[in-house]
């Protein structure tokens, strides 16, 4: 392993293994960061729920988006698998069905980045006890 | 790039490897090769988590969910569940004792609500034995800061931020620093003083098993201000796995030029050594620690001369604590000022303490100063186990004293406890419920101290004995008024006339006993009772006529074939025979044998 010269050796060191750590470092703050749920029960992987998870930690990184990706398990709405949950830091959740690979694009490009909603929304109409 | 949609933390503590979590990382890895996901879900093996009373402790993030008491034949529910289907294995999860709700989030329990880690910030988040980790979260950073300041400018930082040495003396660090950058001399040293001793304590051990770079940054930041260029970590060798780790740390360390010559381009030089003691207690003291690391019998020496001008070699060496180094990045990085607006007026920042004893969550806790007794026993340790009642704590080891209940709402800092008549010490914290006697208690301390006491001084060598066959006498039964006032007499004339820490603090013990609880030497030097029931000499096995039903479980249970009695009349015991196992009161199911 080649050695650190400098003092901003280490610098660039640092920030070429922080994304490694990156996933540590945002779990210890999810709520200030963008938070991505997506169903994974058997009938989100079988339609396709791993494909959209992988584009969304991909992308999100290379969009620069700090987002925390998580999986979560079967949400209920099996008619509209893959389903995803977004919460944006001090915005409710919004849950969106049907969501490929191009929605998802969709989705980064329009409602997380700039908040406007795209199609596919499933309207929550029911309240989980905290 | 490749990059993981998840990561699994397994504590690699002492603590949780003695439960398998070695197993529980091989058979996870073996899960995931098995279902094609080892590319997509990174293992790793950090420090101690702390919660050690619930290890092993397996975290999975990025949704942060906490397992507790995992086993390895649990490893394919985890895989498939969660990793897999996303559910979190609810009969894993940490359940609040209290609102018996369970809790997947560590942020959200009890224990760590109040603590703040900076010597532990690493310990249970990053691989120790993986460099770039360290790296990533800014490791050796400090180091790279500290070589654009000038030594004085790096002393002073440490100076403002009020660190007080957390081995036990609480000197604060960065006068010790000035002391040694000084004296000028052709070699000096920096020692790292691991020799961690008081019973129950294992803070140093973490720190070391969990983020052994953070002590060895810190080595070179305090070689750097003093113009020494060789680190020596003495180390207990009875801490296998906190050398193994140093060991690939220095590696990794040399290997990336962050130890040895020319460091970050600065012109720096900076290499660290091993040297393994034998465990002996006395060693903690920096004069005997040095004098042990010459090959000499670790004996203290009067100071002056203080390690700053002749130690090591007769060099300038400069002694500090583990837990002391591990602050001084954070320090440094985040600067005197941030540091010192955490703790007390005297003392500042954080401290990291073992629980252990009676208390319901043993672990490793770091809160900042000034948090008090109480909040830490109940609070963060979750009271006392089994519902009993609170009677005392002991702090600062076998040179400290106990605390009670009264104490309970005092913050806890370096004087505070001096103050109450106790010490912080390294930071080990035994509780004691109403089931421990005192007397035996300061017996087992002294025992301790009358075991480890180097033998230079005959106060110290002989009058500790003496204390120790007092006590031993007085849990006989066989002690006199006469002795207690011997006991305190003697305890005085031990710390007048001992030269090092270990015997001008051994009869603390006893001393803060005989004050706090001065009505359970009476009742045993008096009444020849024990209050608590612990000194077996002093006790009775009774059973009561009128609760006994005459079931005949207690005589069928007892070893020795003690109690007498027919069938459904009540039974008696040959008080005699008796060996006070206490097996047949734990076997009574109407309370009818009770101790006297």
């Amino acid at each position: 392993m080649a050695k650190v010269k400098s003092l901003a050796d280490l610098k660039k060191m640092k920030d070429n293994l922080q994304s490694k750590m990156d996933l540590r470092e945002k779990s210890d703050a999810p709520n200030s960061m963008v938070q991505v749920k997506v169903g994974m029960a058997t009938c989100g992987i079988a339609s396709g729920a791993k494909e959209v998870m992988n584009f969304f930690i991909e992308e999100s990184a290379k969009r620069g988006i700090s987002a925390v990706v998580t999986q979560t398990g079967c949400m209920g709405y099996c008619y509209a698998e893959p389903t995803i949950e977004v919460i944006i830091p001090g915005k409710d959740p919004i849950v969106f069905g049907d969501v490929d690979v191009k929605r998802a694009d969709e989705i980064i490009e329009k409602y997380i980045k700039n908040g406007e909603l795209v199609d596919g929304i499933i309207p929550v109409n029911y309240n989980t006890i905290d | 790039m490749e990059k993981y949609k998840m990561h699994i933390l397994i504590c690699g503590g002492t603590g949780c490897r003695a439960s398998a979590s070695e197993l529980i990382q091989s058979n996870l890895e073996n899960a995931l090769k098995a279902k094609g996901l080892e590319d997509e879900v990174q293992v790793v093996t950090t420090g101690c988590f702390g919660f050690c009373e619930k290890g092993p402790i397996v975290k999975i993030l990025p949704d942060n969910t906490f397992y507790v008491e995992v086993k390895p034949e649990d490893v394919d529910e985890i895989i498939e569940e969660h990793i897999i289907k996303g559910r979190q294995v609810m009969r894993l999860l940490y359940t609040d004792p209290d609102k018996k709700e369970t809790v997947s989030d560590s942020k959200h329990m009890d224990f760590y609500k109040k603590q703040i880690r900076i010597a532990l910030r690493n310990c249970g988040f990053i691989n120790p034995e993986n460099i770039d980790e360290y790296i990533a979260r800014d490791g050796y950073s400090a180091l790279g800061k500290c070589f654009e300041m000038t030594q004085q400018a790096v002393i002073d930082i440490v100076k403002a931020s009020g660190l007080r040495g957390r081995g036990g003396g609480g000197f604060p660090t960065g006068l010790k620093w000035e002391f040694a950058s000084k004296n000028d001399a052709d070699q000096k040293y920096v020692v790292c003083n691991a020799d961690e001793g008081d019973p129950g304590a294992f803070m140093d051990r973490s720190i070391l098993e969990g983020d052994p770079h953070s002590v060895l940054e810190a080595m070179a930041i305090c070689a750097y201000t003093m113009g020494a260029d060789i680190g020596v970590i003495y180390i207990r060798a009875e801490y296998p796995l906190a050398i193994e780790r140093l060991k690939v740390a220095i590696k990794q360390a040399r290997e990336y030029g962050l130890l040895g010559k020319d460091i970050l381009g600065s012109g720096f030089n900076f290499d660290v050594e091993m040297r393994y003691g034998a465990g002996a207690f006395v060693c903690g003291e920096e004069t005997a620690l040095i004098h042990s690391m010459e090959g000499l019998r670790g004996e203290p020496t009067v100071k002056p001369p203080f390690p700053a001008e002749s130690g090591y070699n007769g060099k300038p060496t400069n002694v500090n604590n583990v837990e002391t180094f591990a602050n001084i990045p954070v320090i440094i990085n985040k600067g005197a000022e941030w540091f010192s607006s955490i703790g007390t007026e005297k003392s500042k920042g954080t401290k990291v303490f073992a629980l252990a004893g009676k208390i319901n969550n043993v672990g490793l806790i770091e809160v900042p100063m000034g948090t008090t007794l109480r909040e830490v026993i109940y609070e963060i340790g979750g009271g006392i186990k089994d519902g009993k009642k609170f009677k005392a704590v002991q702090t600062g080891g076998p040179s400290g004293g106990c605390l009670t209940e009264k104490h309970l709402d005092t913050p806890i800092d370096f004087d505070n406890l001096l103050a109450a008549g106790s010490m912080m010490g390294s930071g080990g914290m035994i509780v004691m419920d109403e089931d421990n006697c005192m007397v035996s208690m300061a017996k087992f301390y002294l025992e301790f101290t009358v075991e480890e006491s180097c033998g230079k001084c005959t106060p110290c060598r002989v009058g500790n004995k003496r204390l120790h066959e007092m006590l031993d006498k007085i849990t006989e039964g066989k002690g006199t008024l006469q002795d207690l006032d011997l006991l305190r007499n003697l305890s005085g004339v031990i710390k007048d006339t001992s030269l090092c820490g270990l015997g001008q603090t051994s009869p603390n013990p006893v001393l803060s006993t005989l004050d706090n609880f001065y009505d359970e030497y009476l009742a045993h030097v008096v009444d020849h009772k024990c209050p608590s029931g612990q000194c077996k000499a002093l006790m009775q096995y009774i059973i009561d006529p009128e609760l006994c039903v005459g079931c005949t479980l207690c005589a069928r249970n007892c070893p020795v074939d003690c109690i007498a009695g027919e069938r459904k009349e009540a039974h008696i015991i040959d008080v005699e025979k008796c060996i006070k196992c206490g097996a047949c009161m734990d076997k009574c199911k109407f309370n009818a044998i009770s101790i006297q």
